[in-house]
């Protein structure tokens, strides 16, 4: 499917934007993208047999499934509702959420942008690339290096995320933890 | 430092006192020391019932690790180094070239993978000692299973019966180890660190951290054993209380956990009165007994880094709903991004990178709370206080030192 270059671009326009409300710590208003069902989900990664590998054809005669990501029922980095990424970012306003204060210092990179048709005709499945910078106090950095896939609804003639998968690029988290959002 | 090189560790932990030297979080050379006196020693959590060998992972040919995934199904490990395959018991099966090239010289029954000596399944909890002459996991134990009980057993009081969620969080904390392992042996006093979450509620019926009316009518308990290292705090109901409510929200689950408090009366009496909260199994596996229900493993990686583990626990037959609320509970508490663990990492980074200066190590920490003050007498396992106090951090220090100060073998 051929998608149109002004959707494309207003898709762009959605997501940088969304993206600088984060970095400016803008959290009221990043929260008001989100439809009130959202489901905001970063699983952890496993190291696993390849899919397709010749030596678990031969070996593992039963062909277990071999899933890289965790499943919905596993744990995760974030299983978030609407409700739950609202009280994260009220923690952030009570002076002792000490993870986050003094704040990190974050830039969010969006790239490789797809469209594609959603489930519904409001929806649209999203595809993007996204390296979050962190840098605290002097000199802590961390680099989160994700692919995303977004369900984007249109709600009366504004787009809101109604699903979140956030896929890490690591196996071990090499961050202390996960104070800031994706 | 003591004559034979190694560290003095009676020097560095000073219990009468009530202090313990800063190089306990810094130095390498004492990093080094633990490795081989305590980790190559204690009672080590390897897992939750997924295992029924536990190898050292790497090849005896050139030592590269056999296998390389966090799970899969396989009948043979092969290294991808030479070839060398070790069935699932651990035999070597295969070696390239064994008729050219060794002429079938090579014993293959004396290069299988090193197994551990000593392991043991205990409530489906996986633990392993490369120390063949440690004594028994029981032993190591001692009082302290009680307290472990209180995260493995059934929410209705049956003997073990839990289950593990799927995947594990891992993630690396620059800090030292032991600011975990004391931190869940013992430590109630770190309340300011968690204060946001008790402010905005993210308990099960939406208050507080956690939701604590059970234990308004209990005695806080820390429980340490000094000469085994492990420290638990619980909270003792003093008579039966009736049950309160904290799922609200949910009423499947308030319904699961009402049915299960009834059982667990009935089955366990008196013994009911025991609610888990925290503890620290000597050297590094650290639990939540009952909001969240969690094991954590805090695996050194050097002084001034430490790779946490962490897994959450249900009941194995919950019904899946009851699954999924404590799930997204356990998630939004502990773990990388959970809202109270994630001060945690700022605290131990910090507290670490600050003692590691010339000046700073000159200064110990202060474990006095609590010392020489007497205790009340209650019917529980351990040395024990009903109030915040250090005991446990002291009792894990002086395990700590007794280990340290152990010859090696």
């Amino acid at each position: 499917m051929t998608v149109r270059t002004e959707l494309l671009s207003e898709i762009e326009q959605f997501l940088y934007r969304e993206a600088r409300l984060l970095d400016e710590r803008r959290f009221e208003a990043w929260l008001a993208l989100f439809t009130d069902d959202v489901r905001y989900w970063m699983p952890v990664r496993m190291t696993r047999y390849p899919r397709r590998s010749k030596a678990i054809a031969v070996l593992d005669p039963d062909r277990h499934v071999e899933e890289e990501l965790g499943k919905a029922s596993d744990l995760a980095i974030f299983d978030e509702t609407k409700e739950t990424l609202c009280r994260r970012v009220a923690r952030l306003d009570t002076g002792m959420a000490w993870a986050e204060d003094p704040p990190s210092r974050t830039r969010h990179i969006v790239s490789n942008v797809e469209v594609e048709p959603g489930e519904t005709e409001a929806e649209l499945r999203i595809y993007s690339n996204f390296v979050v910078y962190r840098n605290r106090g002097e000199s802590e950095q961390d680099f989160y290096v994700e692919g995303r896939q977004d369900t984007l609804r249109n709600v009366d003639g504004a787009w809101k995320i109604a699903r979140r998968t956030i896929v890490l690029d690591q196996n071990v988290l090499l961050a202390k933890n996960v104070s800031i959002f994706f | 430092m003591a004559g034979n090189g190694k560290w003095d560790a009676g020097a560095l932990v000073d219990l009468k006192r009530g202090v313990v030297s800063r190089e306990l979080f810094v130095n390498d050379e004492i990093y080094a020391q633990e490795q081989e006196r305590i980790f190559a020693r204690s009672w080590l959590f390897v897992g939750h019932e997924s295992r029924i060998h536990v190898f050292l992972n790497s090849c005896r040919h050139r030592g590269m690790k056999v296998c390389r995934y966090d799970e899969g199904n396989t009948v043979v490990f092969t290294c991808p180094y030479h070839g060398w395959s070790y069935a699932t018991d651990g035999r070597l099966v295969g070696v390239p070239l064994f008729k050219e090239c060794y002429k079938e010289q090579l014993d293959k029954s004396e290069w299988g993978l090193v197994e551990v000596p000593q392991w043991v399944n205990y409530k489906g909890t996986i633990w392993a000692n490369w120390d063949a002459a440690a004594p028994l996991f029981l032993d190591s134990l001692g009082g302290m299973k009680v307290y472990l009980d209180t995260v493995l057993d059934g929410r209705d009081g049956r003997e073990g019966g839990s289950e593990v969620l799927g995947g594990v969080q891992k993630w690396i904390m620059p800090s030292n180890w032991k600011f975990a392992a004391e931190n869940f042996a013992g430590d109630a006093y770190h309340n300011i660190s968690h204060r946001s979450v008790d402010l905005v509620g993210i308990g099960p019926s939406g208050s507080q951290r956690r939701d604590t009316s059970e234990r308004a009518s209990a005695q806080r308990l820390g429980a340490s054993f000094p000469e085994l290292g492990h420290g638990a705090t619980s909270f003792l109901q003093l008579e039966d209380v009736p049950y309160t409510s904290s799922y609200q929200n949910t009423p499947i689950v308030e319904e699961y956990f009402r049915y299960c408090d009834e059982e667990r009366r009935r089955r366990l009496g008196k013994g009911a009165r025991l609610l888990g909260l925290v503890g620290n199994v000597f050297p590094n596996m650290a639990y939540l007994a009952r909001q969240p229900r969690s094991i954590a493993v805090w695996h050194p990686r050097g002084a001034l880094k430490t790779e946490a583990w962490r897994w959450f626990l249900v009941d194995a037959d919950a019904p899946a709903e009851v699954k999924d609320v404590l799930r997204r509970y356990f998630l939004r508490y502990s773990g990388p991004a959970g809202m109270t663990e994630q001060d945690d990492m700022e605290n131990w980074n910090y507290a670490t990178l600050a003692s590691k200066g010339v000046i700073a190590r000159r200064y110990p920490y202060n474990y006095q709370m609590g010392l020489g003050q007497e205790y009340g007498a209650y019917d529980s396992p351990g040395v024990l206080t009903d109030r915040i106090a250090e005991q446990n951090q002291r009792g894990f220090y002086q395990r700590w030192a007794a280990c340290m100060e152990e010859e090696s073998r």
